[in-house]
């Protein structure tokens, strides 16, 4: 059930992408606004027409302007969370799930609310719900139609950075009972490296990097489009314990982490984004310092931009960790690959935003 | 008071109403969601007998229903009597002279539906018929109720057009309108005032029963 896409176009914005996403991954188009991912979204879902384009589910052609072939939204079986949800203000939540459904089941509405953590809120109307709980009546409405292609349309733009957290938790959650391609478009880097699986970088209208999360993560290039600040490396972690002075210690690769009080019981996977623009490295085990995470390992390889930085990659326990400093720290330090190098991270520069739960498949595959 | 001009004018609205009420959803959707070449040109036709003095109006369908027009000579033919001065001509006539107050509140009631929530009915598998009943029309509907009471309210009160096309014969084609001037002109004033007040009573009702109900219905949907 892979959904393959091809677009080219010339106007409203110059367009030329082509991608591919399997069942069951998620995979973020990220861009900035006026980069044309939304028009590739719209592309999929029968909302727009490139003058060339080929959008296929499972190899059976939707959109097909050399054979002619150009079916209407309705006959394209997609789930669609809008920006701003785009609920149907005069029907309940319920209503607004059944009305996606081919045959009107209750009782499958009902667990499909529960199932996005709406329960006992059937009866209310979008306008009697926070922009959390429209969202995820959106998205309940988006899974009713048992859809071939989930898209969401920066699904979490609209919402408080709190709310916007809890759902990052609950997609991830929900992830483990999806089955068909999942397309995210989003600005926040942030939010793609934490949620997807693969990115595809689009910017103005063409693709500037595809790969894996942490492949298209640790290229400085494909970030040069996304600002350079976002370049983070991801690191697998379990709540080992919360301590009395409000911070929570994590088991990493790495060893012990401390980061300020992270929700959740002791136990629970999580992911945790390490900004490398906060990462300081030392040669030797520094002594006398405030920042409570050291972490021992060696340079992995030296990537040195066109600017005043250089990105150093650092193995820590099999894990890379990623540290932007500057072409002048590493002639100091004298930085060279294989050599012992210990990566410093405060503790509370690591935003509660940058950590969310563990992706069922990041377990299995241990990330 | 005449009951036989105020029972033909509340027939006349009637069908003017019942008729243009499809005309009133399809062509407002058409026109609020469309975007098509000389599409200024189809709005400012419909919109045309609101700017029109009625004699101008009344004189062209007067011609083109006539004897010697085809569309008269086809109706006379078909239904064996003429399309002027007949309560079908003035039917007729009503359509023509209602369209801008059927289409214009109706255009306007689809077109604040946000693009966005006919895009998402369609993403839920809503064929464009499906949509129209269950997400359009419920929420379009206020305009398109407003596009009727004023299509209703304004047959009552329409006299120039009514006058040339039809005439003034009892039971056929002498509206409340007609019966009033009539009344007028023959210096019965006591009638003529007995007529005007029902006329005022009948259509400020209709209007407050109609702002009434989209008030209620604005609450529900908050």
């Amino acid at each position: 059930m892979a959904l393959e896409v091809m677009a080219r176009a010339a106007a409203p914005i110059p367009l030329e992408v082509a991608f591919r996403v399997e069942p069951g991954e998620l995979l973020a188009l990220v861009g900035h606004s006026g980069s044309g991912k939304t028009t590739l979204l719209r592309t999929i879902a029968g909302l727009w027409r490139p003058e060339v384009a080929r959008v296929s589910v499972d190899g059976v052609p939707w959109l097909d302007t050399a054979a002619r072939v150009n079916l209407p939204p309705h006959r394209r079986r997609v789930g669609y969370v809008f920006q701003n949800y785009a609920l149907f203000p005069h029907m309940t939540a319920l209503q607004n799930v059944m009305a996606a459904m081919a045959a009107r089941d209750t009782a499958e509405a009902t667990r499909i609310l529960d199932l996005v953590n709406l329960q006992g809120l059937s009866g209310r109307r979008p306008s009697q719900l926070s922009g959390g709980q429209q969202q995820r009546v959106a998205l309940a409405r988006a899974l009713a139609r048992r859809p071939q292609a989930l898209l969401l349309d920066e699904p979490f733009s609209a919402v408080d950075r709190a709310t916007r957290e809890r759902l990052y938790a609950e997609i991830i959650a929900l992830r483990a009972h999806l089955r068909m391609p999942v397309v995210l478009v989003t600005h926040d880097v942030n939010e793609a490296q934490l949620l997807a699986d693969r990115m595809v970088v689009i910017d103005k209208g063409r693709v500037l990097r595809a790969g894996t999360t942490a492949e298209v993560m640790a290229d400085p290039r494909a970030l040069g489009a996304m600002g350079i600040r976002e370049l983070a490396a991801m690191l697998p972690a379990t709540i080992a314990a919360h301590l009395p002075d409000g911070l929570s210690q994590l088991e990493a690769p790495t060893g012990p982490l401390f980061l300020p009080r992270v929700e959740g019981p002791p136990g629970t996977r999580l992911r945790v984004r390490i900004m490398a623009h906060d990462v300081i490295l030392s040669r030797s085990r520094p002594e006398g310092l405030s920042a409570q995470n050291i972490l021992a390992g060696h340079v992995a390889r030296v990537v040195s931009g066109a600017g005043p930085g250089a990105i150093v990659h650092v193995d820590v326990g099999g894990h890379e960790i990623l540290a932007r400093i500057t072409r002048r720290a590493l002639e100091q330090l004298d930085l060279q690959p294989g050599q012992e190098v210990h990566a410093i991270l405060k503790s509370l520069s690591v935003a509660r935003d940058h950590v969310a739960g563990a992706h069922p498949d990041h377990m299995a595959r241990g990330l | 008071m005449d009951w036989t001009a105020l029972s033909l004018s509340l027939h006349l609205a009637g069908w003017t109403v019942v008729i243009l009420l499809p005309v009133s959803v399809l062509m407002g959707r058409f026109l609020a969601f469309r975007q098509f070449r000389g599409k200024a040109l189809v709005e400012a036709l419909v919109m045309l007998p609101l700017v029109l003095p009625p004699t101008v109006l009344g004189f062209y369908l007067l011609v083109s229903f006539g004897r010697e027009s085809l569309l008269g000579q086809a109706w006379a033919g078909v239904f064996g009597q003429p399309l002027v001065f007949s309560f079908p001509g003035l039917v007729v006539a009503s359509l023509l002279f209602n369209l801008p107050f059927a289409v214009q509140p109706a255009q306007r009631g689809f077109q604040a539906i946000p693009a966005e929530v006919r895009e998402a009915a369609a993403t839920c598998g809503m064929s464009p018929w499906r949509s129209l009943w269950t997400v359009e029309l419920p929420l379009a509907w206020p305009g398109v109720v407003t596009a009727m009471v004023l299509t209703f309210a304004h047959t009552l009160g329409e006299f120039g057009v009514v006058l040339m096309v039809g005439g003034s014969i009892p039971g056929e084609t002498r509206t409340i309108a007609i019966a009033i001037y009539d009344r007028v002109q023959a210096f019965d004033t006591d009638a003529a005032a007995v007529m005007s007040a029902v006329l005022v009573a009948i259509s400020l009702v209709t209007i407050a029963v109609t702002f009434a109900l989209s008030a209620r219905l604005g609450r529900r949907l908050g």
